[in-house]
């Protein structure tokens, strides 16, 4: 029998112990908001927080995991979605497929957790998941809001909506006559 | 801004009163805590809640009876306005999109808009009324965008027109907008969840307007994407998450030598492993392990003894490939994709003849979610639940591995952790599920290819070669080009009968004559020739993000930038006089140059001199042209500072959505310019994950400017053509900034050294 504590929970069923922590979250406890991309720790898609710290929950033991150690997956990290790295993506519209996005949301909560203002090199150490889509800059641009705990007006269509610069002053440029010349942005 | 109520029930179209069977259902204590938390997290967003809903319903969940307008539109009495979106989301936006077009046109309260997908089979049944489910080669939009808005419009004039005969007035007198509909004269106000019922009865109009783009007042916008919040807090259910009662799951192994067989299998050497319930033969070539849970199922099967019988390629490898396309580069059998004036006469009039090869590699999709896909089978019916970029393509593979006619059979579209190409031509994924649950008649089985499976058995980025040959004229002009392509065809590989007299048209795309779709831009070439000697290497070949567009905009514009240097000219000069006949895509190139300053100087980066390069091409009925900004340090490390993109795809859905897939475009094209190539050795691909495939990672991503080019009058598509510009801008800026000329992809191959 293992005993895990996850999510403010401990929870008890049955596992080999070489179990990785990734597969009895998303079989066992049926925490499926982790994902599985490589099983190698490359990917970073099964990113869990473990007292706190980053964890790629893949190639970790089930058995080297103690219940005095707390476990937290997306499905934890806050009550619906209110956590201020959950709202920056939100304000950002950062997923696309969204399948990468977990991990990339549990890495950058424990980045901010250790690191109030991360650096670009900051946030280039730490992020190292991979996403297909190609969400990089908005996940960029998204830890530095929530870093600076400011809400995001609007979409970050710089150039038309000045109080979002975070992806790059000239992120998003509309010119020409397809679409109406002036658009209202409060969609959100 | 109110929440609007969550689509969590199945609806079948066209019944959707109707409770949803019970092998459907999901756990009531699942679906209560979602939809717990859908309420909680709608009222703390803020935001729009939509819950794309999984065809797994609750019957308690089973909407009240909600009148269909038609085809794509249901309205709720309580205003919420369910939108139907035929087309598969896999990130790109098209969700999205596609509902600011029925939305636009139907007038109603986007804040109340909610979506679900159609099954094939219910569009099997009816007739096809939702179209084609093909979502790739960036159609999404720009392939049902008219019957789409058709289908918004006409719900609109039906609900208008419940509305004026309930108070027996015109409906000429009447306004919609925003899900209220107005009699003018007098005032009275009804709203669109009140006449549906009655609308829904009436006869559909046949002649039915849509709006001046120009007058959009929601499509055009970058709203935010329906689809975000899921995402964020783990609710979002891909195919790989699917949770079912009774479910099994399934690990496989396919020969990894391509045409090769299954021979034997030893399936006592793991019966006593916790958890195995069966170990099955699938097809001829492959083998998987059945068991309680998947993990369980996975190292049974690595420990499965296995002999493989090895077949005709067990001895292909890269290097027998390249040898056997570099043959195709000289050979007589070619096929013209694209002639202009004499090529021939043109190089042998020439004074000077500049050549070059190139190559492009082998690349895998890698999906971040692996194929997968749940299936359950009985004698009497299939179904299957995966992530598709073709549900009808799904549900035929299913009918033919299930052994039953399509109307016995069923798929459920669940959203796709990616799909860039993989899971849309050939569904080879769906028939072994089908095949594995035909073993276990009545209980469904959810199979996940483990990584290692997809990379090694993936539908992958055509290879070929090049050789372009440039006949200068003694007056310094480019007289004469001639583009030979050698190797492998998509259509041969995966649809046939498609070729037309032996040729694949799709071989020449971004090369094409003058055309509305993927034309060849230098129509200033006097003597032209591009042609293609069909060389098929035994590596499975597929539709990868890009397709075609890739390798062959690879070639003309790092070769564009080849001849320039040669003539001494300026790379976008000469370009600019050999596109004089081709406005759009003259505009791009014009756009993204002025927006860098390309006359003057970039500014220094860290004290490291920054180098441009150019590319522009058409394809996926939009032109596109990017400037790269590159620096290489002293230890030949490239540093890629920032892309300007420009795109025209005439019509702008959603300039949110179209900057966040040129964005992608670059991290997807850049991936496989900078690290990726998979490799063939012994028959099989020597990439087996990411560690020995790399992508682009944060710490490589440039900043991406995008500058859409609106022009409107047609409607392309975004979520590729990008991706073909991103190679050679980076390529022709590294030759700025080293003078090294890179023909052969992956960059991570060759030592940098700066100029």
């Amino acid at each position: 029998m293992v005993r895990l504590n996850v999510n403010g929970r401990v929870r008890e069923f049955d596992a080999e112990a070489d179990t990785p922590l990734l597969w009895v979250l998303r079989e066992q406890l049926g925490l499926t908001g982790t994902k599985y991309g490589c099983g190698i720790a490359q990917c970073g898609a099964c990113t869990v927080h473990i007292d706190g710290a980053a964890t790629r929950s893949c190639v970790r033991p089930v058995s080297t995991v103690q219940v005095t150690e707390k476990i937290v997956t997306i499905e934890g990290l806050s009550k619906s979605g209110s956590h201020p790295v959950q709202q920056a993506w939100a304000a950002l519209d950062v997923p696309q497929c969204g399948f990468c996005q977990s991990g990339m949301i549990m890495a950058a909560a424990a980045l901010l957790q250790s690191k109030r203002k991360p650096t670009d090199a900051d946030i280039d150490a730490a992020m190292t998941n991979i996403c297909r889509c190609g969400t990089y800059n908005r996940v960029r641009a998204a830890i530095k809001v929530a870093a600076g705990g400011g809400r995001v007006k609007g979409l970050p269509m710089a150039g038309t909506v000045p109080e979002c610069a975070a992806l790059g002053e000239h992120a998003c440029v509309v010119v020409g006559e397809g679409r109406p010349a002036d658009g209202d942005r409060s969609q959100s | 801004m109110s929440a609007p109520r969550p689509a969590e029930a199945v609806r079948p179209p066209g019944g959707s009163s109707k409770v949803a069977e019970p092998h459907l259902l999901v756990s009531a204590a699942t679906e209560l805590t979602r939809r717990q938390w859908l309420k909680s997290s709608a009222l703390a967003g803020g935001g729009l809640m939509v819950a794309f809903h999984v065809p797994l319903a609750g019957a308690a969940e089973a909407q009240a009876a909600a009148p269909e307008i038609n085809a794509w539109v249901v309205v709720q009495p309580d205003d919420t306005v369910v939108i139907r979106i035929a087309r598969s989301e896999m990130g790109q936006g098209s969700l999205t999109g596609l509902a600011q077009l029925v939305a636009e046109e139907l007038e109603c309260d986007w804040n109340r808009v909610t979506t679900e997908y159609p099954t094939p089979g219910q569009n099997l049944a009816r007739n096809r009324v939702w179209g084609s489910f093909s979502t790739g080669g960036s159609r999404g939009v720009r392939e049902s965008h008219e019957y789409v808005r058709k289908g918004g419009a006409a719900a609109r004039m039906m609900l208008v027109q419940a509305a004026a005969e309930a108070w027996g007035v015109p409906a000429a007198e009447c306004a919609a907008l925003s899900s209220t509909i107005t009699h003018r004269p007098s005032g009275r106000k009804t709203t669109y969840g009140q006449v549906a019922a009655a609308a829904a009865k009436l006869t559909p109009p046949t002649d039915i307007a849509l709006k001046d783009p120009k007058t959009w007042r929601l499509a055009g916008k970058p709203v935010k994407r329906l689809d975000t919040l899921d995402k964020l807090v783990g609710k979002q259910v891909y195919g790989m998450d699917l949770k079912l009662p009774g479910l099994l799951n399934a690990a496989i192994k396919d020969c990894p030598v391509f045409g090769g067989k299954l021979k034997s299998f030893d399936a006592t050497a793991i019966s006593q492993r916790p958890g195995i319930k069966k170990v099955v033969r699938v097809g001829d070539s492959a083998v998987a392990v059945v068991a309680d849970t998947w993990w369980r199922a996975k190292t049974a099967l690595d420990a499965l003894p296995i002999e493989w019988d090895e077949g005709p390629n067990a001895q292909a490898s890269s290097a027998s490939v390249a040898e056997f396309l570099r043959a195709g580069l000289d050979a007589d059998d070619a096929m013209a994709g694209n002639e202009a004036g004499d090529v021939r006469l043109g190089l042998a009039a020439a004074d000077r003849v500049i050549e070059a090869v190139y190559s492009y590699p082998h690349q895998n999709h890698a999906t971040m979610e692996t194929m997968n896909a749940t299936a359950r089978w009985t004698p009497e019916r299939c179904e299957v639940w995966t992530p598709t970029q073709n549900g009808e393509a799904a549900l035929a593979a299913t009918a033919e591995a299930a052994g039953l006619p399509p109307a016995q059979c069923e798929v459920y579209k669940l959203h796709l952790g990616g799909g860039f190409g993989r899971r849309g031509a050939v569904h080879d994924w769906v028939r072994q599920a089908v095949a594995i649950a035909r073993e276990l008649p009545g209980t469904p089985v959810k199979m996940i290819w483990s990584r290692e499976e997809d990379m090694q058995h993936g539908r992958y980025h055509p290879v070929t070669q090049c050789k372009l040959r440039a006949g200068i004229d003694k007056d310094g002009q480019l007289n004469a080009l001639h583009m030979r392509i050698s190797g492998q065809s998509i259509l041969a590989g995966v649809a046939p009968q498609s070729m037309r007299d032996g040729r694949d048209p799709v071989v020449f795309q971004g090369l094409n004559p003058p055309g509305p779709e993927a034309s060849f831009g230098y129509t200033a070439i006097p003597n032209l020739r591009i042609d293609h000697a069909m060389r098929n290497p035994p590596v499975p070949v597929g539709f990868w993000r890009g397709v075609n567009l890739n390798q062959n905009t690879l070639y003309v514009e790092c070769f564009m930038d080849e001849v320039a240097h040669a003539l001494k000219q300026d790379p976008l000069a000469l370009r600019r006089k050999l596109l004089a006949g081709s406005p759009k895509h003259l505009a791009v190139l014009d756009a993204v140059a002025g927006r860098v300053g390309w006359h003057k100087p970039a500014p220094s980066v860290g004290g490291q001199r920054v180098h441009r390069g150019l590319a522009v091409t058409m394809g996926f009925g939009s032109y596109v042209a990017a400037c790269a900004e590159v620096s290489v340090n002293d230890e030949g490390e490239l540093k890629i500072h920032r892309i300007v993109a420009a795109t025209d795809c005439g019509y702008a859905v959603n300039p949110q959505q179209i900057a966040a897939q040129v964005e992608g475009s670059f991290a997807y094209g850049l991936s496989a310019a900078l690290y990726g190539e998979c490799t063939l050795k012994n028959g099989r691909i020597e990439q087996d994950n990411f560690h020995t495939y790399p992508v682009m990672k944060m710490e490589q991503m440039p900043q991406v400017e995008t500058v859409i080019v609106a022009s409107g009058g047609f409607w392309g598509g975004v979520g590729e053509p990008t991706i073909a510009v991103a190679a050679p801008a980076v390529l022709n800026a590294v030759f700025a900034a080293t003078g090294q000329r890179i023909r052969d992809l992956p960059l991570r191959h060759h030592k940098l050294k700066k100029a």
